[in-house]
């Protein structure tokens, strides 16, 4: 076959969320790609600057719909740092929890996924079962299934009970025998291993440069994990391990993510079983002093980065959300150069991309970019003027 | 000669047009229960494949421009007519009033047609997806085709027939051909699932990335046959192995009457099909899709090998005991 020009998105059944890819394939070959972002701004940042702190925490759960606690408490500590607050124990502890079981859910939707990807709906049906354990237990503390709503500034909504946490503690063997499972199938299914080993391989020293973050840097061995890097929340106090691996393909980034759901297990089973008793918040003042701050959280995907300037008053002069998916954007399309067709929805899905959280009508300028959108084959757009011209 | 109006009665009636629609889609339903029940879901109720087909034969039929309508219109009534003509060839009661020697290589012939009828619609279809399908459907064919025709030949060579009625028959006075030909079986039941295009095989349909391949385009009473053409060559494909492996409708002693064993024969019938479809979900529901690459280096190295050393194998068995 010649070069084909193949239109990957923004309607496709790979992809959940709307993005561009245009392949210009020779048969089953990638020859080059255009990545086109940014088909949902939303305007969340120019949303939370209209609205008090109290207002804006809502708003930033709706980031995301996965990892709706990772941008509230995101934005919540980044507050309270600037007021100067020390949220009580038992609060740190509840975060912690949420926060754990989210990426718990998290990873177990993305391994349905990956598997959905290469046409293993078995596993996929299986993990999205096993991940409703998980909400069921997230509804029961917090309410809601998806925007748990559980932060304040100054400490956590509502309180555990005793028979939540016991409820959570019953659930949880159950969970661990199914992680188990999964490690165990990740490593004995022929045709997972056939599609995952040596798929969309990347090096440490190309996750480096390309600024890879989360399970997808930690895959290529980047030791680098902002709960031990940059302790917040309990995770301080609580013993568990950066998951790392070096093979660098989508394998690994599979047992990256399979073992951070056991680590996720014991963390939030140690958590239950060894929360402080005490307040679950302090009043927090209405204002916050002028100042500002990059408040660090490791999402399910990644490292988040809030960056949030305040000026005296209730509300924030500026704030701007670098999603870890944004961060992992360029290595993804360095990936996919020379790999088979067949391996996109693999590759793309490795990376666990969330994009219209990523959506934050950045321009990029080819000509200026020095990393990865300047690599061989790599074109980034996310200027919808260019866009147009080009589809 | 046979009777003409039993003969009639033989193609429209059963085992032919009405009994093998309804088969087919009842073993649709099977194969999408079992794999259901697998995926620890509760799967569809006994009339959705039916259903499927009447609600998608209703639907509007989208042409898009520049497409050959009245080829694409005919494509897939020549596909379900294909599968249907091979599967009269096939006994089903016992002895198929149709045979003839070499029916076994129409029937081969027949069944690669749906294939050959997929590129088409793919490179017809005037659609980048359609066309990469289509070029897999191809690509794939090449790579199974070989091994499954050994693999479907070699009781041939052993039975001494190229007639499926008379290998079965040999079958009937001698063993079941799997025990003598297991490689050659296992070759026939994963070249079966490729050439239905079911998963680890589905390279040509990958829905997550090429959407649909060659189905991308199709719509209405033209999506509705392309998929009773499937379901009846899972039929076709399953009854031609239970035929050629596991001694098809005969039992291997006669009844006291010929209704019994006509009874027999169709008991025999459904439970071999059956079996052989548990198998074929079984494999799609517990694997992931391949790419055609890999799919290339197994259907060579080791599906094609694997079928040739059965012909050896065929070959020095006829050698030293069936003497010609």
């Amino acid at each position: 076959m010649p070069e084909v020009v193949i239109p990957i998105g923004p309607q496709h059944p790979a992809l959940k969320e709307p993005v561009n890819f245009r392949i210009i394939a020779d048969g089953e070959k990638i020859v080059r790609l255009e990545l086109n972002l940014s088909y949902n701004h939303r305007g969340i940042e120019k949303a939370a600057e209209q609205r008090n702190f109290i207002r804006v925490l809502p708003l930033l759960e709706r980031v995301c719909g996965i990892c709706s606690h990772s941008h509230a408490t995101c934005f919540a500590k980044g507050i309270e740092e600037i007021m100067g607050l020390e949220i009580p124990p038992r609060a740190r502890y509840i975060r912690t929890i949420i926060a754990e079981l989210e990426r718990m859910h998290s990873h177990l939707l993305w391994l349905g996924v990956a598997a959905h990807e290469i046409g293993f709906n078995t596993l996929f049906m299986w993990t999205w079962r096993d991940r409703e354990a998980v909400q069921d237990t997230l509804e029961e503390m917090s309410g809601n299934r998806v925007h748990y709503n559980m932060n304040e500034i100054g400490g956590v909504r509502c309180d555990l009970t005793p028979a939540q946490i016991e409820a959570a503690l019953l659930r949880l063997p159950n969970l661990e025998e199914r992680i188990k499972k999964y490690r165990e199938m990740v490593d004995s299914e022929e045709t997972l291993l056939i599609r995952f080993r040596g798929v969309g391989s990347m090096s440490r020293e190309e996750a480096l440069n390309y600024g890879a973050v989360g399970p997808t840097a930690r895959a290529s061995g980047v030791d680098y994990d902002v709960r031990r890097d940059d302790p917040y929340l309990a995770y301080a106090e609580v013993p568990w391990n950066v998951v790392t691996d070096t093979r660098g393909d989508v394998y690994g980034r599979t047992r990256v993510r399979i073992g951070e759901l056991w680590e996720s297990s014991q963390i939030v089973r140690f958590c239950l079983e060894n929360i402080p008793r005490g307040p679950i918040r302090v009043d927090a003042p209405k204002n916050a002093p002028k100042g500002e701050i990059l408040s660090r959280y490791e999402a399910p995907r990644g490292e988040l980065a809030h960056y949030i300037r305040t000026n005296g008053t209730d509300k924030v002069e500026r704030i701007d959300i670098r999603t870890p998916t944004l961060a992992n954007w360029t290595s993804v399309a360095v990936c996919l150069v020379n790999k088979n067709l067949a391996d996109i929805p693999v590759i793309v899905a490795a990376i666990d991309p969330c994009l219209s959280c990523t959506s934050r009508m950045v321009v990029v300028n080819n000509e200026r970019r020095t990393n990865g959108a300047g690599a061989p084959g790599v074109q980034i757009t996310s200027d919808p003027k260019n866009r147009q011209n080009r589809m | 000669m046979t009777d003409p109006v039993f003969l009639l009665l033989y193609i429209f009636l059963f085992p032919g047009f009405f009994f093998l629609v309804a088969y087919a889609l009842f073993l649709s339903y099977l194969d999408r229960k079992i794999a259901a029940r697998m995926q620890q879901r509760v799967g569809p109720p006994l009339y959705q494949p039916f259903a499927d087909f009447i609600k998608l034969l209703g639907k509007e039929v989208i042409n898009l421009d520049g497409m050959d309508r009245r080829l694409v219109d005919a494509i897939p009534l020549v596909a379900l007519a294909a599968v249907m003509t091979a599967f009269l060839y096939v006994p089903v009661l016992g002895y198929s009033p149709l045979a003839f020697s070499g029916d076994l290589v129409v029937v081969l012939y027949l069944m690669a047609l749906p294939t050959m009828a997929l590129f088409l619609l793919g490179w017809l279809s005037r659609n980048i997806f359609s066309a990469v399908g289509g070029v897999r459907a191809v690509t794939q064919l090449f790579i199974y085709e070989v091994p499954f025709f050994l693999a479907l030949l070699t009781p041939a060579i052993m039975a001494g027939s190229w007639s499926i009625s008379e290998i079965v028959l040999w079958q009937q006075q001698n063993l079941w051909l799997v025990f003598f030909q297991p490689i050659g079986f296992i070759v026939a039941l994963v070249g079966l699932q490729a050439k239905l295009e079911r998963t680890p095989f589905d390279i040509p349909e990958a829905e997550t990335e090429i959407i649909g391949g060659p189905w991308t385009e199709l719509t209405g009473r033209r999506l509705a046959l392309m998929h009773l053409t499937t379901e009846v060559s899972l039929v076709t494909g399953s009854t031609l192995i239970a035929a050629l492996f596991l001694g098809g409708p005969m039992l291997p002693w006669a009844l006291p009457f010929p209704w019994l064993n006509a009874a027999a024969g169709f008991g025999l019938f459904l439970a071999k099909t059956l079996a052989i479809l548990l198998v074929l979900s079984s494999i799609s529901a517990a694997t992931g899709r391949l790419r055609i690459d890999q799919l290339n280096d197994i259907g060579w190295k080791y599906l094609a090998s694997a079928a040739l050393v059965q012909v050896g194998i065929v070959l020095v068995i006829n050698y030293l005991w069936v003497t010609p």
